[in-house]
């Protein structure tokens, strides 16, 4: 029995997933800019190749990163990913074995048991039957998980999980149908000819006690390839797409490529990769501080994917970047959410047959700068020449603590500096790109490039995290962009700052645009270790939180900022610090508004503890005079 | 007011609000999608922080006066010289969304033919 009509289905949807992949990889690449190409395929034929294979393994198929973060859920994905395709794996090898020939066509492997009905009786047989057994009880423990987290998200620790659509339940169910399928098909078959192991051979004896079993299996088998053709064949519709399209992004992000503003191929691949684990969901805060649950990176993707107006949830979003952090997939979500803001408003497109298995992928026009002058008005300023600007930003003009304090701490190092905004300044340009207002930014970019690049500066420091992250990114300067915190570091190390220790607790915030945004975290926290005792928080480095005044979000009301400053200063104050210390003036701005703890920049902190020199000291403190000797004669 | 220009009492053009010839569908647009709009007292605290207004007359406050009297034209000169840096709405005493109010106030312009840059 070589053949039977029942595994038509299976090859027709297995061909079709096959031919489709193909076609459509070879969309995306020729989506991709030059230099991308290029780099793919440096990556393809280099070292990449290796690094890719290996994190196919551990992610793909082991879903390391979900098993980091929570157990029960990367265990699901586990053994449904890893367990199908060791079932794949062994499956192939005993048909190749214990099959008529060798070299069979994929479905022997996978209907094996269909046309070897005896297998698996005696000796290593019995073996490998024993062990394909285990395979499947593994799939079907990670199935039952994920049918109960349909249900009831917390049985795997998820506070939320996504909904879905009519086409995503349809493929869900053939997915789900799949494996019991199998089961009972090989369990009737096992049972009608006293093969199987422990769970098809056991399960098949029972059910052949009161049922006729050879005749049982042959629908069951029916059913077992009916829902692997229809999953293969939905699968480019729905979210399973993430299956093919993820082993790409794996092999295009090892080769270098990256989102940065292009709204291209990457992006489209990116947005299809996202399995909506629902990971970004739990990480965010606007769920579990604001209760807003329906436009995080997921539901965006997911936008994206079905030509949806995405403008709102492109725009409801603190842009903190902890969903970018703990996503397991590693799709940049805020970058992707930025190209989104700069499309603006996409009227929702109907798409037929075709079309949805083959979609258009989005470009947004760059960006032009040649235009009407928005900001013609800002005055022609001649900045004075020195090496180091003090930068301090509009934030830092709310919050004047921090800028006297810089000031105070510059002209105790004795360095000459010039301090480009003191009478006010125009914007750094990030708050417009925020909005998605990237040409009016750009005209701010030009002008403050002018102004540093007159001033002749070799370094530029800045109050704001906001603004250290659009010099770094967005800025073509030719100067050392610091932060206060890294600049106040170097003046310590360098010996040009005198600071006595304070004793007092200290708990420190990372500002999102520092930490996440700019990969700044060690710094602030040892200029903050020479003058006060810090404190360990839950919310370090990468997990930090946000403040909720975060300019990246446009939609939210006051009283939403309100929960999310209030939870995050309440986690950040557990273990009652004197300060709590950030370096963002706009965090400062925002926690100083809801907590009785004293909230304070780490440029104020460090001003505090500058040791004055004995003669400079004030002489009219009543003490001091008091110590000088009376000369009598 | 024909009646009592008789007397030698007049009113003012630039003193003259027309709220049957002004047009408050930019100022309700806003107010359906940031409900916030309506919160605003017209304090000033907007203008005081305003970057912008360090360099020129643009004020905040005169935009939301002039968009809720309708009076468009003035607002749709100068709203653009915004530059979204989100003082406005950290000082403000009422929580208005200042930030939204002036990205959707560009929209509506952009939305409005009559009105379009």
């Amino acid at each position: 029995m070589q053949f039977d009509p029942f595994v038509i289905p299976f090859n027709i949807g297995l061909y079709f997933i096959l031919i489709y992949a193909v076609a459509r990889s070879v969309i995306w690449y020729m989506g991709l800019s030059r230099p991308d190409k290029l780099r793919l395929q440096r990556g393809f034929f280099g070292r990449a190749f290796g690094h890719s294979l290996k994190e196919i393994f551990l992610e793909s198929l082991i879903h390391r990163k979900i098993l980091k973060s929570n157990l029960r859920l990367g265990y699901m994905h586990m053994s449904l990913a890893f367990g199908w395709f060791l079932l794949i794996f062994f499956g192939t090898i005993e048909a190749d074995f214990f099959g008529a020939k060798h070299l069979n066509a994929p479905y022997k492997a996978i209907f094996f048991k269909f046309f070897n009905p005896e297998h698996g009786s005696t000796g290593f047989e019995s073996l490998f039957a024993f062990w394909m057994d285990l395979i499947l009880a593994f799939i079907l423990s990670g199935l039952i998980l994920a049918v109960i987290k349909r249900f009831s998200s917390k049985v795997v620790g998820m506070k939320k999980t996504t909904k879905l659509r009519l086409l995503d339940k349809i493929a869900l169910i053939s997915l789900w149908l799949i494996f019991p399928s199998r089961l009972l098909a090989e369990s009737f078959t096992g049972g009608a000819y006293g093969s199987g192991s422990f769970l098809t051979g056991s399960l098949g004896t029972l059910l052949a006690s009161f049922l006729p079993a050879r005749e049982l299996a042959y629908p069951f088998w029916w059913l077992y390839s009916l829902s692997l053709g229809a999953f293969f064949i939905l699968l480019p519709l729905t979210r399973y797409m993430h299956i093919p399209t993820e082993l790409f992004l794996i092999f295009a992000r090892n080769s270098g490529i990256r989102t940065g503003d292009q709204s291209g191929a990457f992006k489209e691949i990116q947005t299809y990769s996202c399995s909506s684990c629902g990971i970004c969901i739990d990480a965010c805060q606007l769920n579990f501080s604001a209760g807003i649950t329906n436009i995080q990176g997921v539901y965006l993707l997911k936008g994206l994917r079905n030509h949806e107006n995405v403008h709102d949830i492109a725009y409801n979003c603190l842009m903190c970047g902890r969903c970018d952090q703990q996503c397991p997939v590693g799709i940049e979500l805020t970058p992707i959410r930025m190209i989104s803001r700069r499309a603006g408003e996409t009227p929702p497109v109907k798409l037929n047959i075709l079309e949805r298995y083959f979609p258009d992928i989005q470009h947004v026009t760059a960006i032009k700068t040649n235009g009407v002058a928005t900001f013609s008005w800002l005055p022609k300023v001649k900045p004075g020449k020195a090496e180091i600007l003090y930068f301090a930003g509009c934030m830092s003009h709310l919050t004047p603590g921090i800028k006297k304090s810089m000031v105070n701490i510059l002209d105790a190092s004795g360095i000459k500096y010039n301090f480009i905004d003191a009478n006010g300044g125009a914007c750094c340009g990030r708050p417009l790109m925020l909005a998605g207002q990237d040409k009016e930014a750009r005209e701010l970019i030009n002008y403050n490039s002018e102004l540093i690049w007159k001033s002749g500066a070799k370094t530029l420091v800045t109050s704001c995290p906001i603004c250290y992250k659009v010099f770094n990114e967005s800025y073509y300067l030719n100067v050392e962009v610091l932060h206060h915190s890294q600049f106040i570091k170097m003046l310590i190390e360098k010996g040009n700052l005198k600071l006595k220790f304070m004793p007092k607790t200290v708990a420190y915030h990372t500002p999102c645009d520092l930490g996440r945004g700019s990969g700044v975290y060690d710094e602030p926290k040892e200029v903050l270790s020479y003058v006060a005792q810090l404190q360990k928080t839950a919310c370090e480095d990468e997990n930090s939180l946000c403040c909720g005044g975060s300019l990246g979000n446009l939609k939210i009301s006051h009283s939403e900022r309100k929960s999310i400053a209030l939870d995050a200063a309440k986690e950040l104050t557990k273990d009652n610090p004197d300060i709590l210390a950030t370096s963002c003036p706009l965090c400062k701005k925002t926690f100083a508004a809801i907590t009785n703890t004293r909230v304070a920049d780490i440029a104020e902190i460090v001003s505090e503890a500058i040791v004055v020199p004995s003669s400079q000291e004030k002489k009219s403190d009543l003490t001091l005079r008091r110590k000088i000797p009376v000369k009598v004669f | 007011m024909t009646d009592m220009g008789k007397f030698g009492f007049t009113i003012l053009k630039e003193r003259h609000i027309d709220y049957d010839a002004n047009d408050k569908s930019i100022a309700e647009f806003i107010a359906e999608n940031e409900p916030s709009f309506r919160l605003c007292i017209e304090c000033g605290c907007c203008s005081a922080t305003c970057t912008t207004g360090t360099f020129t007359k643009f004020s905040l406050r005169e935009l939301q006066i002039f968009l809720k009297r309708g009076e468009n034209d003035y607002v749709r000169e100068n709203i653009s010289k915004c530059m979204l840096c989100g003082k406005c709405t950290l000082v403000c005493p009422r929580g208005v969304n200042t930030r939204n109010v002036i990205t959707l106030a560009k929209t509506a312009f952009q939305k409005t033919e009559k009105y379009a840059v």
